[in-house]
């Protein structure tokens, strides 16, 4: 073995090289201090969004990308998660603090993804997703039954007396104008990135990278998968139900807001973004919220033309770069930095020898 | 030493493996016979993918077949595959570092364990190459890493030449053959390449249409008439 290789065990730190810790900074202090200068109020309000929604993109990226779970249902635990929050803020008597709300939002959404994910156990592909949209239209359907709690008694915790159709959890004290909450927005947002990073890089990244080439290749290397396809579902759920919390402080929420077909909307810009990337989940983010807003306002289209434009971009997406976008966002990035000196060429890899990979089977015993 | 009791598998009407009956010793043992004599529906059975109807399999005096098949990795049990399994999107060490923590291997040497069992195959110099970034005979060797690391009882290899050309079935026969005595496991391999069998195992047991048809020093068994016209075929008068 040569001296200078790399024998760490993978982690975190091993996967936080000086490239992505500079990107890191950069974006968050764009994310931070840049976007807030700038934009107007409307589009502080939109970038809000796209934080948060970036959370919702990021958990169905890591069933999507990391496990190959295909989970249409991501919507409706955003709803579920406003609903915790919201129930145990009124059970509470309104004296929960806000991260300790969002905390135990993402543990109550994690078990409800844990119970929706129990099909997977048994179904894949088509048939899990088709099962999973069954369930988002149940949560939808409860949700328009129950509505969201508003102080009232019982489970429900809903009074019809003081109904208003829209409903909020008081943001954090030290947050309460819109452009503090956005930036606490963001810093939530960093921590679930850096919480999935963490899994991608550990024991279950590996767990789940082996489900995603074939389930005997999880069994044989000892992988448990019943625990850790029921751990993609629920980091995915409880990273949603976050994004469901932060979104009930934030703008308040309705019933109608959370509708089942956004799921398959979602999934198509999960895809668009780059399923592979946790960049790709702020992307998908971006085409989820911010694009609509850029074809209405500055471009003066009709947003229903975004279910063609998002029909058009998987599709090239699957054709041409299956890492999405950010992909092609990355690619782009290097070319910049190799023009400008700032990056070194790549070397150009080692190629595995094709006369072993097509080499004729010798002295085999026909079968 | 592993003793398989009476082991049947159906599948509807077809019986891939009929009342099936083997002792084995630690070593490397062959397990041969035509495609579809039930060789890899064997192999699936100790793993775990198949559940026999009726049958017991006791190795090293512990019931194989009462475990579940995550618990069956952690007791010692490692598998390579014909079309081979390593990771693409993972590095050749995370790919064997993957084995080793879901098998229950110390923590403390886990990076010694992962760095000997790659250097073992002799892809040291590979540690954080991609698996897809690979050529197939050194994603061969990713499989055997990923079988050998930690404490491994039972290994088994099906057909881990398959479509590799001499020169690198030579060099994947001496790691073969060092196995046990690297690991204490017992080996099975199984393999049409009558070379690659003769090299590495010192005993060989023949399947055909699900049943033990001979079984012995290797020399022996390739020679045996049975086990010729089980592979070549019976002159039949026409």
């Amino acid at each position: 073995m040569s001296q200078t290789a790399d024998v760490r065990l993978p982690s975190l730190l091993t996967a936080a090289t000086p490239q992505r810790m500079i990107a890191l900074v950069v974006v968050l202090a764009i994310a931070l201090f840049g976007i807030p200068a700038i934009l107007s109020t409307f589009w502080m309000k939109i970038m809000f969004e796209m934080a948060a929604y970036s959370l919702v993109t990021l958990g169905l990226g890591l069933l999507v990308g990391r496990v190959g779970i295909y989970s249409l249902c991501q919507i409706p635990l955003v709803a579920a998660g406003a609903w915790f929050s919201l129930r145990v803020h009124f059970l509470f008597d309104e004296s929960v603090p806000f991260p300790i709300l969002l905390l135990i939002t993402g543990v109550l959404t994690g078990v409800l993804g844990i119970i929706i994910g129990l099909p997977a156990l048994r179904l894949s592909g088509l048939y899990l997703a088709l099962v999973t949209l069954m369930a988002a239209g149940a949560i939808t359907l409860l949700l328009v039954s129950v509505k969201f709690p508003n102080g009232g008694g019982g489970f429900w915790g809903f009074d019809t007396r003081s109904a208003s159709g829209f409903n909020s959890v008081p943001r954090p004290g030290i947050a309460t104008g819109d452009i503090a909450f956005y930036r606490y927005t963001v810093v939530v947002v960093a921590l679930m990135f850096l919480l999935a990073a963490w899994h991608i890089a550990g024991k279950p990244g590996r767990a789940w990278a082996s489900l995603r080439q074939a389930e005997v290749t999880a069994i044989s290397a000892g992988v448990n998968t019943t625990l850790y396809k029921l751990w993609a579902f629920a980091l995915s759920a409880a990273i949603a139900g976050v994004a469901g919390g932060i979104i009930a402080a934030g703008n308040g929420v309705t019933t109608n807001q959370f509708p089942v077909e956004q799921s398959i909307l979602l999934l198509a810009v999960v895809l668009l973004g780059g399923a592979y990337s946790l960049w790709g989940a702020i992307v998908a983010a971006f085409f989820l919220r911010v694009f609509p807003q850029l074809l209405d306002k500055q471009l003066g289209l009709p947003v229903e033309l975004l279910t063609v434009l998002f029909g058009v971009g998987v599709l090239f997406t699957l054709m041409l770069q299956p890492k999405g976008v950010v992909q092609d966002l990355t690619n782009l990035g290097r070319l910049i930095g190799v023009k400008t000196g700032m990056i070194k060429p790549p070397v150009a890899p080692v190629v595995a020898s094709a006369a072993v990979e097509t080499a004729p089977v010798a002295e085999q015993v026909p079968s | 030493m592993i003793s398989i009791s009476s082991l049947t598998v159906r599948f509807g009407g077809v019986v891939p493996i009929d009342d099936l009956n083997l002792t084995l010793d630690v070593g490397v043992n062959g397990l041969i016979g035509p495609n579809g004599a039930g060789k890899t529906t064997f192999f699936n059975v100790l793993t775990g993918f198949v559940k026999p109807v009726q049958g017991t399999v006791t190795a090293f005096g512990d019931d194989l077949l009462a475990m579940p098949h995550f618990r069956r990795i952690r007791w010692g049990l490692r598998r390579t595959f014909q079309t081979e399994q390593a990771v693409a999107e993972l590095t050749v060490l995370e790919n064997v570092l993957t084995v080793l923590e879901h098998s229950g291997g110390a923590k403390s040497s886990r990076r010694r364990d992962v760095v000997d069992a790659v250097e073992f195959v002799g892809l040291g110099d590979s540690l954080q190459r991609p698996v897809g970034a690979l050529g197939a005979a050194e994603r061969r060797l990713v499989e055997v890493a990923r079988a050998v690391v930690g404490s491994p009882r039972l290994v088994l290899l099906d057909e881990p030449a398959a479509g590799l050309p001499d020169e690198e079935t030579a060099a994947l026969a001496q790691v073969i053959k060092e196995i046990p005595a690297r690991t204490g496991a017992l080996t099975i391999l199984v393999d049409h390449d009558m070379a690659l069998v003769n090299e590495t195992c010192a005993h060989v047991a023949v399947l055909d249409f699900g049943h033990i048809i001979a079984s012995g020093p290797t020399a022996d068994v390739l020679n045996d008439a049975r086990v010729m016209a089980a592979y070549l075929g019976e002159d039949i008068d026409v």
